[in-house]
C-alpha cells in the first residue's frame, strides 16, 4: 500500500486566536460587580484614617436613620461569625502571627482598615451613611519605618511584643548543598573580591484593573461567593475553616476576573464580611471597592531591604553569596505573607555556580497595608540582586557583564544541575538564549556607541543594562511544599468528559484572570484527543463545577494544570481503547491510538473518537464488565519545578542635565520550553515586561509620616501608559523541560523577574562615569539627577527648586517658591 | 430627580435619575449596559470609556443629566449585528486583550482615535490611548491592534 495518511495539524505551536475574545470586545462579561440578584443589598465599608488606633467607640446610630439603610454591623456585632483571614504558610514554627480579624472591634493596625459595614438598598446610599458612623478612636503610635519596626522601638501589635515575626534561615553548608559562606567571604576579604550592597525593593501595588467585587447569596442550600479572586478553592476551604460553615454548603464561583497578579491572591477581610452580612440578613449582598480602597486596603507586594554580600576571586569566579533581608509584612501575615520572600530564596544564586550560600530573611510586622504575593513574589527580589551584583563584579574586575556572567553560568552540558540552593535545574542553555539576545540587539554596536558618547562628554548618555535570569515556577511539589511548613499542596486536578455527541468538556481546577487558559488547553486536548479544537470546552473558575483545584499563580497554570489535563486525556483514549477493541472485534493490544482514531493494528479498520464517544453514551454493545463512561479524573502532583531562564538587555538613554530617563530598546530571548500557543506566551513576555520596568522607573506606594497612604489612587500611584512604553523585542529559545510530558515551562512571571534589574542595570551603567553604582528604585529624573550630582560638590538645591515635601527643605519645598533657589 | 431621554446604541431611553448619578452609573445600573465598565474613581483609567454623539468620552466623568437628548454608544453597540468593528476585530486578531477588563474602554478609545486620524502612526498611537490604562499586555499589543485596524503602519 503506498497511501500516506495525511499529517494532521497541531494545535500545540499555533496562534490560534482566542476564545475567550468574542465576548470581551463585545462587552458581553461577567465581572461580579455586574452580578445582581433579586433583593440585592449593598454594603459600604467605614475604614480607619489612622495607622494605629484603638477604637474607643463607634455610634451607628445616625447612619441607621439614613434613606434606605437596611443595617450597620461592627466587629462585634458580626461576632465569630466573620471568621478569621488565615497565614496558610507560617514560614517557621514560631512565627509569631497576630490574629487577623476581619474588623477588628477593638483596635486598627493599618490605615484603610473596615471598622463597620453599612448595607443599604444602593452602593451609593451605602456610602453616603458611612459618613454618619461616628468612630471615636485614640490613636497609637505606628510602627511605619520597615527598618526602624525591626528595631521593636514602637509595636504594630503591642500585646504580641515583638515586631518580628519570623526569621528564616538556608544556609549551604549546614544543608550539605555547598560550602560555607562566611568562609568564602572571609577568604576574598584578604585575596579577592567581595561586593558589598544593600538594595531596596519599593512597596508596590498589584493596581489589577478590575477593582475587586464580592457578591454572596445565601438564598439557597448553599451558599453561593462569587468573587473576583484568583482562588476560588483556596478561598472556599478559608471560608469553611473559619466560619464553621461546611465546605460542601459553600459554591465559590470566579466569573471573569480582570487581572490579578497575585494581587488576588487572597482571603479577603471583605470577602469575609460580605459573607457574615449575607448570613445574618439572609438576602444577597454585593460589596465593590472603589480604585482607592483597592490601593489602600488590597494587599501590596515587595517591599524589603536586601542586604548583599558577594565574594569572588580576583578573575570574577564567584565563591560566595550572603543575602540578609528585611521584608516589611505590613500589619498582618497575609495567606502567603512571609512564604514570598522564601519563594525567593532558592533563587539568589541564579544561574551561576556559586559554592557557598547563605540565606536569612526577617519578616516585619508595621502598621501599613498587608503584603503579600505580586507577579513574581520572591522572585524578581532574588533576581534584582543577584542581576545588579553581576554587574558589580563586571566593574570590579574590569570586564564586560556578559562576559562575567558567562564565566560563572551553568554550561548547558552541566543540566541537570543541582544548585547551591539544592534545586535541580532540569534543562536550559544560557548560552544559547544569550547569543540570540545579544545579536537582536546589537550589543557591540550599542556599546561602541555608548562609548563614543562617553567620551564625547554628551549630554544624553547610553547605558546597557542585562539580566540573565532564570526562576523556579510550577508551584509546587507538595512534599517540598511540606518540607517548608506551607499548609497546602501542590497538585493540580482535571477532568476530561466525553459527550454523547463527541464534543469535550474539560475541567481545570487553575481558574484563569485574563491568560488565555480556555484557548491554550483547548489545544492541549485537541491534539491529545484528535479533536477539533472548536470541539473543546474548557471550564473553570466555579467549585460545584470544578471541585478539585488549588487554583492559579506561581506560572503553574500550564506546567501543573496542563499535565493534569494531559493525565486525564490519556485515562480517556486508555478506556476508550478497551471498548474499541471489543466493537472492532480486536484485542486492546492491538489497538492503536493516532489523531483521534482508534486503529487496529496492520488492518484498515478503524474508529473515530467521536464514534466510541456515541458508543459508549449508547451503552448498547459494551464489553462486560466494562462502565458506560469515558469521562476521567486526574491529580497531578509536580514532581519537581522547572525553571524557565532568559536573556534580557535593556538599552536607557539618561539625561544627564535633567535625569530623565528613556527606554531605547528591550529584547529578551526567553527559554520557556515547548510553547503552546506563541501569540499567548508572546502577550504574556509583554505584560510582564510592562509590570517589571514600571518596577524600576515608576511605581511606588508612598506613606506619610502618619501612615497614610499618599499613592491612594491612579492619580498618585504611577502606573504606566501606552506613550510610557515602547514596543518589545521578544524572541525565544526552547530546551524542552523535561519534568512534565509537554515539556513546557511557566512564562507568566518570566518578564517581570527578568525586567526590572535590566532597566537598573541599563540606568547606572549610564551614568556609572560619575562615580554612580546604584540608584533606588522607582529611578525618578530626581534620583537620577541627585545621583550624577552626589559627588560633584554642587550646593544642596533648596527652596523652590526642590521638590513637594523633600525633607531636606523640613518638607518647605513647596511653600517658599518665590525666594528662590539659594 | 431628573427626568433624561436619550438614545444608547441606537434605542431611545427614559429614566428619572439622581442629579449626581453619572453616566456610567446610569448605563450600567439602569441599562444593564454592564460591557462599560468602571475601573477607578479618578477618570485616570479610561475603562469607562464610551462614545458621547460620536467623541470619546470617559462616562464616569459625566453626569447622566449631562447626557440628556444625546446619544451613547457603548462596547455593546459597536458592531453591526454579528460582524464586528473593524477594531473589535483587530484586538482579537493582534491579541490586544487578556482580562479583558480594559477592553470596552480601550476600543471605544480606539475608534474615536482612527476617526479623527484614520492612518496614525505608532507615536500619535501612543500619544492617543495615554489616557486609557492597561495592566496584563503591556500596550505593544494594544499599539499593533489599532495600527492593525487602521491598516498598517505609515
Amino acid at each position: 500500500m503506498t497511501a500516506t495518511v495525511e499529517k494532521p495539524d497541531l494545535e500545540i505551536g499555533r496562534d490560534r486566536r482566542r476564545k475567550e475574545d468574542q465576548r470581551l470586545i463585545t462587552g458581553r462579561t461577567r465581572w461580579t460587580d455586574n452580578l445582581a440578584l433579586p433583593g440585592m443589598l449593598h454594603l459600604a465599608m467605614v475604614r480607619s484614617p489612622h495607622a494605629h488606633a484603638t477604637i474607643v467607640s463607634i455610634d451607628t446610630e445616625a447612619a441607621k436613620q439614613s434613606p434606605n439603610v437596611v443595617a450597620v454591623f461592627t466587629g462585634s456585632d458580626l461576632g465569630e461569625a466573620q471568621g478569621a483571614c488565615i497565614n496558610a504558610w507560617a514560614i517557621t514554627t514560631d512565627q509569631v502571627t497576630p490574629a487577623h480579624v476581619p474588623m477588628p472591634t477593638d483596635r486598627v493596625a493599618f490605615a484603610g482598615e473596615t471598622v463597620a459595614v453599612v448595607v443599604a438598598r444602593t452602593a451609593a446610599e451605602a456610602r453616603d451613611a458611612t459618613e454618619l458612623v461616628e468612630v471615636e478612636y485614640a490613636e497609637l503610635p505606628a510602627a511605619l519605618d520597615l527598618k526602624t519596626a525591626a528595631t521593636d522601638a514602637v509595636l504594630a501589635h503591642p500585646d504580641l511584643g515583638t515586631n518580628k515575626s519570623a526569621l528564616w534561615v538556608f544556609d549551604s553548608a549546614e544543608a550539605g548543598t555547598g560550602t560555607s559562606a562566611d568562609e568564602a567571604i572571609e577568604k576574598a576579604r584578604g585575596d579577592g573580591i567581595v561586593i558589598e550592597r544593600e538594595y531596596r525593593q519599593q512597596r508596590l501595588i498589584p493596581a489589577f484593573m478590575e477593582p475587586r467585587s464580592t457578591v454572596v447569596d445565601p438564598t439557597g442550600e448553599q451558599i453561593t461567593v462569587w468573587s473576583a479572586t484568583q482562588i476560588p478553592h483556596i478561598l472556599r476551604f478559608a471560608i469553611a475553616a473559619t466560619t464553621g460553615v461546611p465546605e460542601s454548603k459553600i459554591r465559590v464561583i470566579a466569573p471573569d476576573v480582570g487581572g490579578g497578579f497575585g494581587g488576588k491572591l487572597q482571603q479577603t477581610p471583605e470577602e469575609m464580611i460580605t459573607f457574615a452580612v449575607a448570613r445574618k440578613l439572609g438576602k444577597p449582598i454585593k460589596y465593590t471597592e472603589t480604585r482607592s480602597e483597592s490601593l489602600m486596603a488590597g494587599h501590596h507586594g515587595r517591599d524589603q531591604w536586601q542586604k548583599l554580600t558577594l565574594s569572588a576571586e580576583k578573575d570574577g569566579t564567584v565563591t560566595g553569596l550572603k543575602v540578609e533581608l528585611l521584608a516589611d509584612l505590613g500589619a498582618y501575615v497575609a495567606i502567603i505573607g512571609g512564604g514570598v520572600p522564601v519563594l525567593g530564596a532558592f533563587m539568589y544564586n541564579a544561574i551561576y555556580k556559586f559554592p557557598a550560600y547563605h540565606f536569612s530573611c526577617q519578616t516585619v510586622l508595621t502598621n501599613k497595608t498587608w503584603t503579600d504575593a505580586y507577579r513574581g513574589a520572591g522572585r524578581p527580589e532574588a533576581t534584582y540582586a543577584i542581576e545588579r551584583l553581576m554587574d558589580e563584579i563586571a566593574v570590579e574586575v574590569g570586564a564586560d557583564p556578559l562576559a562575567i556572567r558567562e564565566k560563572n553560568w551553568i554550561t548547558h552540558e552541566e543540566f541537570p544541575f543541582t544548585s547551591v540552593a539544592g534545586l535541580e535545574y532540569d534543562s536550559g542553555n544560557y548560552e544559547a538564549a544569550t547569543a540570540k539576545a545579544r545579536e537582536t540587539f546589537g550589543y557591540d554596536e550599542l556599546r561602541a556607541e555608548q562609548k563614543r558618547r562617553r567620551e564625547s562628554g554628551d549630554r544624553v548618555q547610553l547605558g546597557i543594562g542585562i539580566s540573565t535570569f532564570t526562576e523556579m515556577c510550577g508551584l509546587a511539589p507538595s512534599r517540598v511544599l511540606g518540607s517548608l511548613n506551607y499548609g497546602a499542596g501542590g497538585w493540580e486536578h482535571a477532568s476530561v468528559r466525553m459527550l454523547a455527541t463527541g464534543k469535550v468538556e474539560v475541567v481545570t481546577g487553575a481558574t484563569a484572570h485574563g491568560q488565555g487558559h480556555e484557548t491554550a488547553f483547548s489545544q492541549i486536548v485537541a491534539d491529545r484527543l484528535g479533536v477539533a479544537f472548536e470541539d473543546v470546552e474548557v471550564l473553570h473558575g466555579d467549585t460545584q463545577i470544578g471541585p478539585k483545584g488549588l487554583d492559579t499563580y506561581g506560572s503553574r497554570s500550564l506546567v501543573v494544570g496542563g499535565e493534569a489535563i494531559v493525565k486525564a486525556a490519556d485515562k480517556v483514549i486508555e478506556k476508550a481503547k478497551v471498548i474499541a477493541a471489543h466493537l472492532l472485534e480486536a484485542s486492546v493490544d492491538d489497538i492503536e491510538f493516532s489523531a483521534g482514531r482508534f486503529g487496529v493494528r496492520g488492518t484498515d479498520q478503524g474508529l473515530a473518537m467521536a464514534e466510541i464517544a456515541m458508543a459508549t453514551f449508547a451503552a448498547h454493545n459494551l464489553p462486560d464488565g466494562v462502565e458506560p463512561s469515558l469521562d476521567s479524573d486526574a491529580t497531578y502532583d509536580p514532581v519537581n519545578f522547572n525553571y524557565p531562564h532568559g536573556t534580557h538587555l535593556c538599552a536607557m538613554e539618561v539625561d544627564t542635565e535633567t535625569g530623565g530617563v528613556l527606554m531605547r530598546k528591550y529584547v529578551c530571548v526567553d527559554d520557556i520550553g515547548t510553547i503552546i500557543n506563541p501569540m499567548i506566551v508572546e502577550g504574556q513576555v509583554h505584560g510582564g515586561l510592562a509590570q517589571g520596568i514600571a518596577q524600576a522607573l515608576w511605581e511606588e506606594a508612598v506613606y506619610d509620616d502618619s501612615g497614610t497612604l499618599v499613592s491612594g489612587s491612579f492619580v498618585d500611584y504611577l502606573l504606566p501608559t501606552s506613550a510610557d512604553t515602547i514596543n518589545f523585542d521578544v524572541g525565544h529559545t526552547t530546551t524542552a523541560s523535561t519534568t512534565n510530558t509537554l515539556g513546557t515551562k511557566g512564562v507568566g512571571e518570566a518578564g517581570t523577574i527578568a525586567s526590572t534589574p535590566a532597566v537598573v542595570n541599563a540606568v547606572v551603567d549610564a551614568v556609572r562615569q560619575f562615580g554612580v553604582n546604584d540608584i533606588q528604585m522607582p529611578c525618578t529624573p530626581e534620583r537620577v539627577w541627585r545621583a550624577i550630582h552626589a559627588n560633584d560638590g554642587e550646593a544642596e538645591t533648596v527652596g523652590a527648586a526642590a521638590p513637594h515635601f523633600s525633607e531636606e527643605t523640613g518638607m518647605q519645598g513647596q511653600t517658599d517658591r518665590t525666594d528662590g533657589a539659594s | 430627580m431628573a427626568r433624561i431621554e436619550l438614545t444608547v446604541d441606537g434605542a431611545k431611553v427614559s429614566d428619572d435619575v439622581e442629579p449626581r448619578m453619572l453616566l456610567v452609573q446610569y448605563l450600567r445600573e439602569k441599562l444593564g449596559k454592564t460591557g462599560t465598565v468602571i475601573g477607578c474613581d479618578t477618570s485616570n483609567c479610561g475603562a469607562c470609556t464610551v462614545h458621547l454623539d460620536g467623541r470619546s468620552v470617559k462616562s464616569c466623568n459625566v453626569l447622566a443629566v449631562q447626557a440628556n437628548s444625546r446619544e451613547v454608544t457603548t462596547i455593546e453597540g459597536l458592531a453591526d449585528g454579528e460582524d464586528l468593528h473593524p477594531v473589535q476585530e483587530a484586538f482579537r486578531e493582534c491579541h490586544g486583550l487578556q482580562c479583558g477588563f480594559c477592553t470596552p474602554g480601550m476600543i471605544m478609545q480606539a475608534v474615536d482615535l482612527l476617526n479623527e486620524n484614520p492612518h496614525p502612526t505608532e507615536h500619535e498611537v501612543r500619544e492617543g490611548m495615554e489616557g486609557n490604562l492597561c495592566r496584563c499586555t503591556g500596550y505593544h499589543n494594544i499599539v499593533k491592534s489599532v495600527l492593525h485596524a487602521a491598516g498598517g503602519t505609515k
